[in-house]
């Protein structure tokens, strides 16, 4: 995707994200309730950018380097490509640092 | 017919799929973030003992363990049953920039036997590395930015949340120094 070179992966995302959009508002106008009759608010997110663009570039080169966000690290797993467990694993790992070190970062 | 179940499915069929799985979440009082598993997995374990992040109760966050482990039955069944050939069909510019750097199995398997075949490998360390450099940098950073692919490219995307926006943009920041600037000084 980073190459620039196949459509797949944008064509994916970018079809959920306008499918998602267009679910979403649909819940927002019709006032859709959950299941459990209850109503569906959807909070903004605080705006902090900072929190957000360094968050997203870490992940990014995490996301580059493993060729996995969390989602797909389970699907492979369940796959059989037993080498996803080292990502797994560290990235667990790398949440905890981040929970140990979160005070002392830019948000 | 039947060869389209088999085959990859196109990207049209993917993306709303994978829209209607946070439709189904959201409507269901829930809603659509891998990541967040991460951080429900260190609190199990009794992170909440050193670092107030970890401290919440965890058990509430069950349900999205339940749907990791349904991710990872998918995958099972998806690669057991339903994968005929699981060879992954890379635009041929690409195949050519891999492989001149030295990534050769394109059209041979799913993930890149150069990295993802431990038992079989001739850069073991670098492999080793790399898996779990990437994988700590995408726990470390998914919990940092609040959210993954699902948390923030598709469901805050969908609803048009600034801070989402930000967030994928930083993805892809750090995707394209990697493909760019990293794998091909490593390789």
């Amino acid at each position: 995707m980073f190459q620039f070179d196949s459509f797949h992966m944008y064509g994916v995302i970018g079809s959920a994200v306008i499918f998602g959009i267009l679910l979403t508002q649909i819940i927002k106008r019709m006032q859709i309730k959950s299941i459990d009759n209850k109503d569906l608010v959807f909070e903004d997110k605080d705006f902090l950018p900072k929190k957000y663009l360094l968050g997203g570039t870490i992940f990014g080169l995490g996301w580059a380097l493993t060729g996995a966000c969390p989602g797909p690290m389970f699907a492979l797993l369940g796959a059989g490509y037993y080498a996803i467990l080292i990502p797994i694993i560290f990235a667990i790992l790398g949440t905890l640092a981040y929970g140990l070190l979160k005070d002392k970062l830019p948000h | 017919m039947n060869n389209f179940l088999y085959e990859p499915w196109p990207w049209y069929v993917a993306g709303p799929l994978i829209s209607l799985i946070m439709f189904a979440l959201i409507i269901g009082g829930k809603t659509f973030g891998v990541s967040s598993n991460l951080r429900t997995i260190c609190s199990a374990c009794g992170a909440g003992k050193i670092s107030g992040f970890f401290d919440f109760n965890w058990k509430a966050q069950t349900w999205n363990l339940v749907f990791i482990f349904g991710v990872l039955i998918g995958g099972y069944i998806a690669n057991n049953f339903m994968t005929t050939d699981d060879s992954i069909a890379l635009a041929s510019a690409t195949v050519d920039k891999l492989s001149a750097i030295g990534i050769s199995s394109e059209n041979q398997s799913y993930v890149p036997r150069e990295i993802f075949d431990l038992s079989n490998n001739d850069n073991l360390i670098l492999s080793i590395l790399l898996l779990s450099i990437g994988g700590f940098l995408v726990g470390f950073g998914t919990r940092y930015a609040g959210g993954c692919t699902s948390g923030h490219a598709i469901t805050g995307l969908s609803q048009l949340q600034v801070g989402s926006l930000i967030a994928v943009i930083g993805f892809f920041i750090g995707g394209l120094i990697v493909t760019h600037f990293i794998y091909p000084f490593i390789f």
